[in-house]
């Protein structure tokens, strides 16, 4: 089963550049100085192989494992972009609705900006719920990796932070009423704290040219911060436990002699070219959303937010943008305020204990009991029709079906506590599969680390 | 080719190595019973393996830098309460109602909010008697609005119901459909308003109908009539809700 490949198929993995002779050898061994000048004063070498060269992963993730690095892109795309959206945007109740069609239509490849923004807001939510979804189905939340997991958590409520206010900021009809909604849940909290608390939050007694102001503040500045921090933290804490992997089982209790998983392949560069791969069909897919549909039918940029905000009226049908809707008929479905606002918060601070309340010790549904593929199957297509049920007008039937839906949202968790303590599940394999089959060395050997870390 | 790494590995770990042998020396006198370090003694601080007072200095400056920071937040977020100018825009607004049809109405702007103004037919406002025990709260007990518009019209006059257009839910304007009975409503709308939100109804009253996602009634805001077809929004009437005829 863990039989050694030959040494003739070993590939050292590291050491790409010490010259070729002549010139080059001279330009090598100048940038090798150089390096070793700024590894004296700076742990340049040392973090890049920490994190990069010698950060093992599992070799056998599939396209799962591509979302955490898109969502990195997107949050490039969504800083950079942001930064020249600001450089033409005027945070003022009076200007704000005008200096977006300004960039729209006069900012040169203003629209190709703002469309970019736009379209990588949705694109973060679309990549962080199969990222969660991920998580979900090889157990990665699982212990050793619960922090992972909480920062995780922090990193998708400072993200929706993020959305809702940026989502102000074109002040238009459904900025200014679906801000109204929102601000106006922490009203529901009892003994008069909610009302001072809501005008805290405005400035104001209504959403007004305050809290346009302060929201762009928070959006351009606060949160990126704190967002920035937790993905730090994000990555440090998977460096610190190791990547988890389809088969859900630990690449590192199966090391070679220099101490390196036996099915662990370095990320650069063998992870970064695979990454790219996908970097370059996500790039497609995202640049066909931004060239072609940019408002994706209402549901990306809603129709009702080409008009300017106007405080005495509300929109016909108002609903949030589509990354919140499964809340949002959470929201619907309790008729009681104060209720719909703890089962909405409620089912975004259920995720966070989840690492508490599987208790069963296999990760991935591979070889998890059949009941855990039903209710994990169940449980997500239940999150897609309460998305779906959060953008209709509620009727009888919608309102019906959103309330099966919070029960059905809301009973995932004490039935997966329940199950998930004696669960019969498949025996596990040793080593991680790999192309369907049990064997373990294909492709990359590590014996060639042995001989590197022999050598030193 | 692995000249590299063998030339590099060394030295970084040269670095933090030789820090490393340093710092846990200059700490190790902390702890009470450890050997007596001569770099220690020389540096004169010679109560530095007094653990409990050094505890307490500990706690004692966290405690002050709390209360420093504590200090520092608080202008900061006393920043974020309304300003002087919004609390000042709040100026009442004199509104002309003697144009208002029978069953029209009109909005106003009163502290950035809607103000509707609604002119009740007689058979409007006979329907507001008609079927209160659907109402959450037919009888206003709820403090929103003032005393002199305590009564089954919720208004100082029958005819004219002076309202806060906004939700109680959560802050949405509902709609008026003074229509009775349409296809979208059911049979059983006697006329009102409608949030399209979150679908909270309300009579022509302003009174939330029971088993809404709105808690309680529309706000009545403080009003004052200077004459039969002048309003002034803002400024409370005298309690006995007497209007100069």
């Amino acid at each position: 089963m863990s039989t050694n490949i030959s040494p003739g198929d070993a590939r050292p993995v590291e050491g790409t550049s010490s010259g070729k002779g002549g010139e080059g050898s001279r330009l090598g061994k100048a940038g090798e100085g150089l390096l070793n000048w700024v590894d004296e004063r700076f742990p340049l070498t040392k973090l890049l192989e920490e994190h990069v060269t010698k950060y093992y992963a599992p070799k056998n993730f599939n396209v799962w494992y591509v979302f955490g690095v898109l969502a990195m892109v997107t949050l490039v795309i969504q800083i950079v972009t942001g930064i020249f959206l600001t450089m033409n945007y005027k945070p003022d109740g009076q200007l704000a609705f005008s200096s977006v069609e300004y960039i729209m239509r006069d900012v040169n490849f203003g629209w190709l900006i703002r469309y970019m923004h736009s379209t990588g807001a949705s694109a973060f939510f679309v990549v962080i719920y199969l990222h969660m979804f991920r998580a979900l189905m090889y157990g990665s939340y699982k212990k050793p990796r619960e922090l992972l997991w909480v920062f995780g958590m922090l990193i998708y409520v400072a993200l929706m932070a993020e959305a809702f206010m940026g989502y102000l900021l074109p002040w238009g009809q459904m900025s200014y009423w679906g801000a109204q909604v929102i601000i106006s849940l922490f009203g529901a909290i009892p003994f008069g704290i909610g009302d001072a608390v809501t005008i805290w939050l405005k400035g104001d007694y209504i959403v007004s040219d305050a809290t346009l102001n302060r929201f762009f503040a928070l959006h351009v500045i606060a949160v990126p911060l704190v967002l920035l921090g937790l993905v730090v933290g994000h990555i440090m804490a998977l460096h610190e436990v190791g990547s988890n992997n389809p088969d859900g089982i630990e690449i590192k209790k199966n090391k070679n002699a220099a101490g390196i998983p036996k099915d662990g392949i370095p990320f650069h560069p063998y992870y970064t070219v695979k990454d790219l791969v996908a970097i370059v069909i996500f790039f497609i897919l995202f640049f066909a959303v931004v060239f072609f549909a940019p408002e994706m039918g209402g549901y990306f940029l809603e129709h009702a937010n080409f008009i300017p905000a106007d405080p005495l009226k509300t929109p016909e049908h108002i609903a949030p943008v589509w990354y919140f809707t499964p809340f949002y008929a959470i929201l619907r479905a309790v008729p009681d305020k104060l209720g719909g606002v703890i089962a909405m918060g409620g089912a975004i601070a259920i995720l966070f204990v989840l690492p508490w309340l599987d208790r069963s010790p296999i990760r991935s549904i591979r070889y998890r009991a059949p009941w855990y593929r039903i209710m994990l199957f169940v449980f997500a297509a239940n999150f897609i029709m309460l998305g779906y049920l959060g953008v209709q007008v509620a009727t009888p039937l919608y309102t019906l079906l959103s309330r099966i839906g919070t029960l059905v949202y809301f009973g995932y968790f004490p039935l997966l506590f329940i199950l998930s303590r004696n669960e019969k599940g498949k025996p596990l394999p040793d080593r991680v599969t790999y192309q369907g089959s049990a064997t373990a060395d294909h492709g990359v050997d590590n014996d060639a680390e042995v001989a590197g870390a022999a050598a030193r | 080719m692995s000249s590299t790494t063998d030339d590099r590995q060394p030295r970084g770990e040269k670095g933090p190595g030789a820090k490393d042998s340093k710092l846990p020396d200059q700490y190790a006198d902390a702890a009470p019973g450890s050997s007596v370090n001569p770099e220690a003694l020389e540096s004169s601080v010679t109560d530095a393996s007094d653990p409990k007072r050094r505890r307490l200095l500990v706690l004692g400056a966290s405690a002050v830098g709390g209360l420093g920071v504590a200090a520092v937040a608080m202008p900061m977020v006393a920043s974020m309460l309304p300003s002087a100018r919004a609390k000042a825009a709040g100026a009442p607004v004199e509104v002309d109602i003697s144009k208002i049809g029978s069953g029209q109405i009109i909005t106003v702007e009163w502290r950035g909010k809607p103000v509707w103004v609604v002119n009740r037919s007689d058979e409007q406002l006979e329907r507001l008697e008609a079927d209160t025990a659907r109402l959450s709260d037919p009888d206003s007990e709820e403090p929103q609005q003032p005393e002199y518009a305590g009564n089954p019209t919720r208004s100082i006059k029958p005819e004219f119901l002076v309202v806060i257009g906004v939700c109680t839910h959560l802050g949405c304007s509902p709609t008026y459909r003074p229509d009775v009975a349409p296809a979208d409503l059911g049979a059983n709308w006697d006329g009102g308003f409608f949030c399209p939100c979150h679908g909270s109804r309300f009579d022509l009253a302003g009174r939330v109908y029971a088993g809404m996602p709105a808690p309680i009634n529309l706000e009545i805001p403080p009003y004052r009539y200077v004459d039969d077809g002048t309003i002034v929004v803002g400024e409370d009437s005298d309690a006995s809700g007497a209007t100069p005829a």
